[in-house]
């Protein structure tokens, strides 16, 4: 597994990481609860046919900045500003979790700027009858089976790297759930719901069949608000962050999504 | 130096297999372990044993801010406060205190201070607490990215509202409004009531009561021991910042049990104690850390191992490794003090000088102790261990301390009288 490539936009005075890698037509992804502390196999598989550009929102490992922003209208432009800023503009979009609102945010206000939508498990909606679990009140050793089906996936994704500074790792990851909680505290509604009606690019949702943070029935809740066309698929053997779970079986479904 | 009354308002029902059968005291404490019926006489033997702190002579007594907390039963210290007004003459009213963040428009905060100084001639300390997690980001709803920001800016607001002569607009950040006015002002307003602030051990807390010149309280549960170094990691920074170790700067929390001797004390004191230490501090872990509520530097400090056992004693959901339930423990800790009055005494003084704390704020009620243990606790305290301890500090002056209306010009306060028209009294059902 080559390094991505790694560059440095500015947004509110703050950097953002925006890493790339690959070739062929460009494809964003906004990363879910916990950022990309790392490299991860799901964006290599989809290396191998597209020029993938994952920019960290403020706040998420590799980026600053979260503590500038208030309000959604805040968190909103900044998203679109660092989309732009990559050279996103345009693009097939892939959101997942928090990222995932994100995206479907940008395809509902902007829809110049998204092609294609893939979102998988997206935060945004609450649902009274179906309540969502609360990410941010957890034991310590409970997040790991709250992320993946496979709590290694996630271990292995915050877990500190040789030669990084202890200090500044683990104060990184709890500024990612921090930047997570600043937008969506407290139960992950942003009002996305009156907004989806509005979202025209054809949109897959993808669901992790064990996610124990968004239950399923979400999915359904967006499809059917979503104006454009939609497809739901369910990935057997994954949590919330099925990227993770199942890097291979989430790839090919975006993939065969976005042909 | 100052010895004040503190209650905290403890359930003092919780059933016996509470830790068992529940998760957590605080946040989603089960409704069904609440009965209003003996609630009615649980808030009506803590006022009691309140006005009864004020009456023996304590010099002050103190409310504080919870929600939704088996151990804590004010979500509204200002009401009890506001009773206590009209009970009291002399005492001070400390309340330890309003979580600025959570009152929509904070304004309400200055407006309700100002009318408990109003109604009591001046005798309100105001505390101005960020709120503990549970309190703030749990049990109201608040990001915990964002409390501190509102925190502060809530401060602002408030310190302009007591003090700005003219009606002002106030934009901020968080709120705005056209035409800031608060009636009543308060009494005290040169330049306005005296500003406590209960925190945790962080350097930034610290720095700022020094800026603005206010008290800093630290109230853990744990007693003096486990508070040494928080305190004199406040004594070190107050000392960098040039400022004078007037011991009134400061505010600290100790539970007490004085009786005729020390097992007496053990006897009447063991099974509130460890009702207390066990079944109220039975806080979920899940609890103890929304992300943003702990800032990065603190988090840093804690890393790096300064204020690691600081942070985490004033939280009780973290509980670090004090996890004391039982008497022996609980007394060897140095959470409760135990022990005839002399023993009290020799305790007291060598906890207020080796923190150097003016304002001892003392839990002379806790658990599930009753009204008459209280008073027992209270009474004993004030004759017996109070007039050995007065002296202490007596070099410095306390300038952190209410100044009320001279007593000749304030309102003579009206005892209670039961009604003797029957027509008068509330129908019972």
């Amino acid at each position: 597994m080559s390094d991505p490539k790694t560059e440095t936009v500015e947004l509110n005075g703050f950097p953002c990481r925006v890493w790339s890698k690959g070739n062929g037509p460009k494809l964003g992804f906004l990363a879910g609860l916990g950022g990309l502390p790392r490299w991860i196999p799901f964006l290599d598989e989809l290396a191998k046919s597209r020029t993938v550009i994952a920019p960290s929102l403020p706040g998420y490992p590799g980026a600053l900045g979260h503590t500038a922003l208030d309000t959604h209208l805040d968190w909103v432009l900044a998203v679109r500003e660092l989309l732009e800023k990559s050279g996103l503009t345009g693009a097939d979009l892939v959101g997942a979790s928090v990222g995932g609102s994100f995206a479907a945010e940008m395809a509902a206000i902007f829809p110049g700027q998204v092609k294609r939508l893939a979102l998988i498990a997206p935060f945004g909606l609450y649902d009274d009858t179906d309540p969502a679990a609360d990410p941010w009140a957890q034991r310590r050793d409970n997040v790991a089976g709250l992320m993946c089906a496979d709590p290694a996936r996630w271990q292995a994704l915050v877990a500190q790297p040789e030669g990084a500074n202890s200090i500044e790792w683990p104060i990184e990851m709890v500024r990612a759930a921090e930047a997570a909680a600043r937008a969506f505290w407290p139960l992950g509604d942003t009002g996305l719901a009156k907004r989806l009606r509005l979202i025209e690019a054809p949109t897959l949702l993808l669901w992790g069949e064990k996610d124990a943070v968004l239950p399923p029935s979400y999915a359904r809740k967006f499809a059917a608000g979503i104006k454009g066309r939609t497809r739901v698929e369910t990935v057997a053997d994954a949590g919330h962050l099925a990227y993770l779970d199942r890097p291979d079986a989430v790839a090919n479904a975006v993939l065969a999504h976005l042909a | 130096m100052k010895l004040m009354w503190f209650h905290l308002m403890p359930y003092t029902e919780l059933p016996d297999d509470f830790n068992k059968k529940h998760p957590s005291v605080w946040v989603d404490i089960h409704s069904s372990l609440f009965d209003p019926r003996r609630a009615h006489h649980m808030y009506n033997d803590f006022m009691d044993e309140l006005e009864y702190a004020a009456e023996v002579g304590f010099d002050a007594v103190c409310v504080n801010e919870h929600h939704s907390n088996g151990y804590g039963l004010m979500p509204s210290p200002n009401l009890i406060a506001s009773s206590l007004a009209r009970r009291t003459t002399d005492t001070a009213l400390c309340v330890m205190g309003n979580s600025l963040a959570l009152y929509n428009p904070p304004t309400r905060v200055a407006e309700e201070f100002a009318m408990i100084d109003c109604i009591s001639g001046g005798r309100l300390i105001a505390g101005f607490p960020v709120g503990s997690p549970m309190d703030t980001c749990y049990a109201y709803g608040q990001n915990p990215s964002l409390l501190r920001e509102r925190y502060y800016e809530a401060h602002d607001l408030v310190k302009k509202a007591w003090t700005e002569k003219d009606t002002f607009a106030f934009s901020g950040r968080f709120n705005q409004q056209r035409y800031v006015n608060i009636w009543p002002r308060p009494i005290q307003n040169d330049p306005h009531p005296p500003i406590w602030i209960p925190g945790g051990g962080s350097v930034e807390t610290w720095r700022w009561c020094a800026e603005m010149d206010y008290v800093y309280c630290y109230l853990s549960y744990y007693g003096y021991k486990a508070g040494l170094t928080t305190m004199q990691g406040f004594w070190n920074e107050m000392a960098k910042l040039g400022k004078d170790r007037n011991p009134y700067r400061a505010g600290f929390l100790q539970f007490v049990g004085v009786a005729e001797s020390r097992q007496q004390a053990l006897d009447l004191y063991t099974e509130p104690a460890e009702y207390f230490y066990g079944r109220c501090l039975h806080v979920d872990a899940r609890f103890a850390l929304p992300p943003g509520y702990t800032t990065e530097a603190t988090q840093r400090a804690g890393i790096e191992g300064m204020m690691t056992k600081a942070a985490n004693l004033a939280n009780p959901a973290t509980k670090a490794a004090l996890k004391a339930t039982n008497m022996k423990d609980i007394v060897d800790g140095g959470y409760v003090i135990i022990g005839s009055p002399d023993e009290v005494v020799e305790q007291i003084r060598h906890v207020a000088s080796s923190l150097n704390v003016g304002h001892l704020m003392l839990l002379l009620q806790y658990g599930n102790m009753s009204k008459d243990t209280t008073k027992y606790n209270t009474r004993l305290f004030a004759e017996k261990v109070m007039p050995k301890v007065k002296d202490l500090f007596s070099d410095w002056e306390d300038k952190w301390w209410p100044k009320p209306m001279a007593k000749g010009q304030r309102a003579a306060v009206p005892a209670y009288r039961p009604p003797v028209d029957a027509n008068n009294s509330v129908a019972a059902e």
